[in-house]
């Protein structure tokens, strides 16, 4: 045990009062949303809700699984996220393990021309030129296949490969007759769980929470993922409002819609936060894995 | 004489024998090129296919006439944004909020790090991190929409506030001054506890022998944070530095544009957001493309330059 002098226990003081402050300021606004969620909507919009629910009801949630938008959100985020991930990982794979061999001739080469574009790229027009002329606009393939794979993942898992798995082993396989495919799919996969994991969450996030590609390419509204549909609610609708304020039941409507965002932000993050305490750490260890290399 | 002769000849035999060892390697790899394939096809289709697309940014598109077909016109959409009415507006914008995000956001993380990595209580160390980096997973929808809420001037929580100390409700969405403070500190809200990873872990590497001695030595908390902690995670802070310093004109376009509306685009109306309104929305594809290259090859200097000055001055560089 250390003998602690008194500046060190007064700098002990301020860090911790410091690092209270930190996470207060970034859990109230959390916190908040999910107490005016489950509250009245009334006394939130008159601001004597400030931290615990007033007057609870799972009213705004009823309000929100009957609205179509909101539902055709949801689901075709599903589809975008599951479908997405899918290919994200599979061509992540393909890329990570081949870039990870040494005896790969020509990885330099590979990696110079994957890694080029992390810092310079062909911009907005001519990508979306690019769309436009594969016939991708307003179907699912354009939420997919431009996002096909990011080369920040490709790092992290080839320098898993690399660093985690023994390459003597690798070698023994080859010796014993083992086709390369054969090294990827019974020695390497099953070695790296971790590292998939991770993969697939940033992947996963990613689609979840993307909502760029959709304003650009898509058109019809029965496509739009969900942060399509909450772009229109939270932030449009509040424009709209700011305009339009004269008749008695347009304020009464407005009223209504305010009382639903919270429960709607509520109902959009609950995948990811849900879940993010338990993966937390492989979310670090992913940022980590990539940090060594970056 | 002889020897002269013989040389070469010597070095062409080891040089047929070099190449066919690799021809084996690459033909008893085979497998590996075939796996990587697909990959290779994406990026030459959806990256290097767009960069061949920038010369339309030199010509006048015509959709029927295609890329190669449309007639070149030389410099003349870059001196039509160059003269144009919004360019300064634009670059001032674009540099104002990259630089402002830079000076706030960049020197956030590091003091947080060094803030967490001084606490021994492991719990409360967890509960810090947990919560400070779960904003992460938000999405920009989200923080944008979280911010209209807490904001709007009728029922935001933080204008109930002012009015309950006797002030006037601001409407701060709408009002051009607070555009940008509103753009960086919401970030900075996000972003801080996931950026402060990278300087934790770097800080876990620092030799605890350094701060025994010190400790020996005499040194307090301070003392030894600053010369021993700060100086541990230099090549880290400077390696970001650079990655942020090439990103200072390519900000996150996709926030500006959530945030952007008609009364406060004085101070939110950026290059990125003006290539997406001319480009896509007026298709003026020609002129946004010259705007968008223009931008991207800003980037691209701003990133070999101070890559090169970082290896002269501190030996850390990025390649």
């Amino acid at each position: 045990m250390q003998i602690e002098s008194r500046g060190d226990r007064i700098f002990n003081v301020i860090n911790y009062a410091i690092l209270i402050l930190v996470t207060v300021i970034v859990m109230y606004p959390l916190l908040f949303v999910l107490s005016a969620s489950f509250s009245d909507p009334q006394a939130v919009l008159r601001g004597e809700m400030l931290l615990w629910p007033k007057g609870v009801n799972l009213n705004s949630y009823a309000k929100i699984f009957q609205n179509q938008d909101i539902i055709s959100g949801f689901t075709n985020t599903l589809v975008y996220t599951s479908l997405g991930t899918f290919i994200n990982l599979t061509m992540t794979i393909l890329a990570a393990y081949p870039l990870s061999r040494k005896d790969f001739v020509g990885r330099n080469a590979i990696m110079a021309l994957l890694v080029f574009t992390m810092f310079f790229s062909g911009g907005l027009i001519p990508t979306y030129l690019l769309i436009k002329n594969l016939g991708m606009l307003n179907t699912l393939w354009v939420m997919i296949i431009p996002n096909a794979v990011s080369i920040w993942n490709i790092i992290i898992m080839r320098t898993f490969f690399q660093q985690s798995i023994p390459g003597e082993l690798q070698e023994a396989a080859t010796i014993d007759g083992c086709s390369n495919i054969k090294i990827l799919t019974r020695i390497i996969l099953p070695l790296s769980m971790p590292i998939i994991a991770v993969t697939i969450l940033f992947y996963a996030v990613g689609h979840w929470n993307a909502f760029f590609n959709a304003l650009l390419y898509l058109s019809d509204k029965d496509k739009f993922p969900l942060q399509l549909i909450l772009r229109e609610i939270l932030i449009q609708g509040q424009t709209n409002d700011m305009v339009k304020m004269s008749t008695e039941s347009a304020i009464k409507q407005q009223r209504e819609v305010e009382g639903i965002k919270y429960a709607v932000l509520v109902v959009a993050n609950i995948p990811v936060l849900a879940l993010y305490p338990f993966l937390q750490r492989y979310f670090v260890k992913g940022v980590m894995i990539g940090a060594i290399k970056g | 004489m002889a020897n002269t002769t013989l040389q070469p000849a010597a070095n062409a035999v080891s040089e047929t024998k070099r190449k066919r060892f690799m021809w084996n390697r690459i033909l008893r790899n085979w497998q590996l090129y075939a796996l990587i394939s697909p990959v290779i096809a994406y990026y030459v289709l959806f990256q290097y296919v767009p960069m061949y697309g920038i010369q339309i940014a030199f010509k006048d598109f015509i959709a029927t006439q295609g890329i190669w077909g449309s007639p070149w016109v030389g410099f003349e959409h870059f001196d039509r944004f160059f003269n144009s009415y919004y360019f300064w507006r634009l670059i001032k914008n674009t540099l104002g909020i990259g630089l402002y995000s830079l000076a706030v956001g960049f020197p956030i993380p590091i003091i947080l790090a060094l803030l967490m990595n001084e606490v021994r209580a492991e719990r409360f160390k967890k509960f810090v991190q947990t919560i400070t980096y779960a904003p992460h997973f938000l999405s920009t929808v989200v923080v944008v929409g979280m911010m209209m809420i807490f904001l709007s001037p009728r029922y935001g929580i933080i204008n109930h506030f002012i009015e309950m100390f006797g002030g006037q409700p601001i409407n701060f969405m709408t009002e051009p001054s607070w555009f940008k403070s509103l753009y960086v500190l919401s970030d900075v809200w996000q972003t801080m506890g996931w950026s402060s990873i990278i300087y934790l872990a770097a800080l876990a590497g620092i030799d605890n022998q350094l701060h025994e001695a010190a400790r020996v030595d005499g040194a307090t908390r301070l003392q030894r944070i600053w010369h021993i902690n700060i100086p541990g995670i230099m090549p880290t802070i400077i390696i970001l530095l650079i990655l942020n310093m090439g990103s200072i004109m390519g900000i996150g376009f996709e926030k500006v544009l959530l945030m952007q509306n008609n009364l406060n685009m004085e101070s939110s109306d950026i290059i990125a957001t003006y290539v997406y309104r001319m480009g896509i929305q007026n298709a003026e594809y020609s002129f946004s493309a010259a705007i968008g290259l223009f931008n991207s090859v800003i980037n691209f200097i701003l990133l070999v330059v101070v890559n090169f000055i970082s290896k002269r001055v501190s030996e850390t560089s990025l390649w």
